[in-house]
């Protein structure tokens, strides 16, 4: 499946992911091996707060695409934990919903379409401007119109 | 009212020409009606029993003539020349062929409309008092905060995918006109010890399968944190609340099955777990900016009375009795707020035509400041309106139609499509609401009767408000017939409370006979004229109510 990154098709490097239980019970025993894990819709994201330095990615799973718990994850981690590694959507990542995965702080997509590049570009330019600040680094339209 | 600054105006913009581009892979095979249907559930277009339906959003009900006519333009240019208010102050049009929908969107955007936030398991369109800077019942005017609620909520990149649809009531005003306690969040403005303003926060009301009224969680939250808060309570629901049936999703089974004050206490854990990165900026300049587009407009310096007015009502009878059931008090001495009935006797509740948003868009702006409100009960209202124009805004209303006295009264009923348009339903309801109608057609009656708030459903989802109606009406199918439940004793306002039901459910031919007897009860009971029907009610029991229903010979 073609993984989308930095608005490129980039080879997707790793193999077999962990979820969450696996990967605190590897990490544990192995710290320095504990560099990927995936999130299912019902872990706690908090409870990978002592691995942020050395994660290099974090998936979440979006089994279906409607169950929308994947972007507080993604807000948490970002926002509240202040992780800076990777956060991957897989699962049913569909192209209408790039944007609200972007701006809640995912910054790689595994979309499940040839054009993957080309829908990301057209996708994550469709506004110039969002209400909210975010986990994108936005600060928001009210902040804006003061600034 | 609210303008659009160029922030605005390009995102209602560029979300019409995202929704052009979808219907254009839509319309070219490139997506399949599944892949579709969440991206037109996000843009208020359902596919209904006969064709697709557009629901556009009317922020807290509140719109100008300009915007009217605009609804009355698109009634007649791609419906079949009539919309529908909702029951959460939108507008409805049954007709709209999905090709001519993007045209429909970048007409909308002209005049700052638009379809957003009407549809899917996002944060609707918030609701709230439609008297609000009009009346003086409310400590200030909500309006502000449910435009800066619509702002925060709008596409917001957390909570577009929640377990269910989410809804929002504001209201500043003791008397409850806005249903808050049936919402999802209901925020009742406040003035705490110190003078200053803020918000009680309800959460877990709503209706449907399982009806529940609002617990508050927390008296008092200030202005500066509502917006953290409000996340707060959306990021608890986004992740606990459940996803595994469709019917238990709404966060009224959230808050019942975690209990009210552990639910309490995860939204508290949440709001002070939030870092100062995580809060959202919203300058005092920015409130002020808001605040300032709901400003009291010009209002003349006028006496409490009207001699013009005294003497037309001396004169007419019927205008008389129009002015005292659909007239209540302004806060501006020599004003009036004006609600327009959209029930006329034996048309579908809550319809309009394209001529009659006309007539209403040319009214607001001779006679109302240029401001219309649509309310929840699937009327409009012209809030600011001079005792000394009544009579003529009356007339002007009676040649369209539009001067029913029937505000409140037991013909104002609020009713869903039923099954003549909705695929959902089990049952029709417009024409149950028909026939109670015509049943008490006569406004000498019905002025007798008293404030009666009658309210039908034609299915289990509660579309209709049956749930809190004074009396509700649900229809159910059994075995491939229509059958009609009887409730007693709701109400959405400051009491709000679930209605119980009365027994079995009757035949659609046997509700209007079934419900006169109950009015002549209640007549009989009631100690004055003065004692509503609800107040009744309480007083003396539903027995009495219960036999009078079932009492056919």
């Amino acid at each position: 499946m073609p993984l989308v990154k930095n608005g490129e098709v980039t080879a997707n490097p790793h193999g077999e992911v962990l979820t969450l239980e696996p990967f605190l019970e590897m990490a544990a025993a192995d710290p320095k091996d504990a560099v990927i894990v995936r999130l299912m819709p019902d872990d706690c994201p908090l409870q990978l707060e002592p691995f942020l330095d050395q994660l290099e990615v974090v998936e979440i799973s979006f089994p279906r695409y409607a169950d929308g718990r994947g972007y507080s994850q993604a807000q948490l981690l970002r926002r509240r934990l202040g992780y800076k590694g990777e956060i991957r959507a897989v699962g049913d990542v569909l192209r209408d919903q790039l944007l609200f995965m972007l701006r809640s702080g995912f910054d790689a997509f595994e979309l499940g379409r040839e054009d993957a590049a080309q829908a990301f570009a057209a996708a994550s330019r469709e506004y110039s401007h969002f209400y909210q600040p975010a986990a994108d680094g936005e600060s928001g339209v009210f902040a804006r119109r003061h600034s | 009212m609210y303008r659009y600054d160029e922030f605005d105006a390009q995102i209602v913009r560029e979300r019409a020409a995202q929704f052009r581009g979808q219907v254009e892979r839509r319309l070219s095979g490139d997506i399949t009606e599944d892949q579709f249907k969440p991206l037109r559930l996000m843009n208020g277009v359902y596919l209904q029993l006969h064709a697709y339906m557009l629901r556009i959003a009317i922020p807290y009900g509140t719109l100008r003539g300009e915007q009217m006519r605009k609804f009355a333009h698109i009634a007649r240019k791609y419906d079949k020349g009539y919309g529908h208010w909702t029951t959460r102050q939108n507008i409805q049009f049954n007709w709209v062929a999905l090709k001519d929908i993007p045209d429909v969107l970048d007409e909308l955007a002209e005049v700052e409309m638009h379809a957003i936030q009407t549809s899917g398991n996002c944060i609707r369109n918030t609701t709230s008092d439609q008297f609000a800077g009009a009346t003086a019942e409310e400590i200030e005017d909500p309006r502000p905060w449910c435009e800066i609620i619509r702002q925060w909520s709008t596409f917001h990149p957390e909570f577009s995918f929640l377990p269910r649809k989410f809804k929002i009531a504001v209201t500043a005003a003791e008397n409850d006109r806005a249903a808050i306690r049936v919402h999802d969040i209901g925020l009742h403005m406040r003035r705490n010890d110190a003078g200053e303003t803020g918000f009680e926060v309800i959460v877990g009301g709503g209706q449907g399968r399982t009806p529940h009224v609002g617990v508050t969680i927390k008296p008092f939250v200030a202005k500066d944190q509502l917006l953290d808060y409000l996340e707060a309570i959306m990021r608890v629901y986004n992740r606990f609340g459940r996803r595994d049936n469709k019917y238990k999703a709404r966060i009224k089974i959230l808050v019942s099955e975690t209990g009210a004050e552990e639910f309490t206490r995860l939204v508290d854990e949440e709001f002070e777990a939030q870092r100062d990165a995580e809060k959202i900026v919203l300058p005092q300049a920015e409130v002020d900016r808001i605040t300032q587009y709901f400003a009291p407009p010009a209002f003349e310096d006028l006496p409490d009375t009207s001699d013009v007015l005294d003497a037309a009502k001396a004169k007419d009878e019927a205008f008389a009795r129009w002015v005292r059931v659909n007239v209540r008090p302004h806060k501006q001495a020599g004003y009036g707020i004006v609600t327009i009935s959209c029930k006329p006797i034996g048309a579908p509740p809550g319809d309009v035509t394209d001529a009659q948003m006309d007539v209403t868009a040319d009214l607001a702006e001779r006679y109302s400041l240029d401001e219309i409100r649509i309310t929840h009960e699937q009327n409009m209202v012209l809030p600011h309106v001079k005792l000394d124009d009544l009579f003529d805004l009356y007339q002007e209303l009676d040649s369209a139609g539009l001067a029913t006295a029937n505000y409140e009264l037991i013909s104002d009923i609020i009713c869903c499509p039923g099954l003549d348009y909705c695929n959902l339903a089990n049952a029709r309801s417009i024409p149950v609401a028909q026939d109670l109608q015509n049943t008490f057609a006569d406004l000498e009656r019905q002025d007798d009767i008293g404030e009666l708030k009658i309210k039908i459903s034609g299915c289990i989802n509660a579309c209709g408000h049956h749930h809190v109606g004074h009396i509700g009406i649900l229809g159910v199918d059994r075995k491939g017939e229509e059958f009609y439940q009887i409730t007693f004793g709701g109400r959405a306002d400051e009491k709000a409370a679930i209605g119980q039901i009365a027994g079995p459910g009757l035949r659609a031919e046997d509700v209007p006979s079934a419900l006169e007897r109950v009015i002549e009860t209640y007549r009989e009971v009631r100690s004055s004229k003065d004692e509503r029907f609800i107040d009744a009610l309480e007083r003396v029991g539903h027995d009495p109510f219960k036999e009078a229903l079932y009492a056919a010979g």
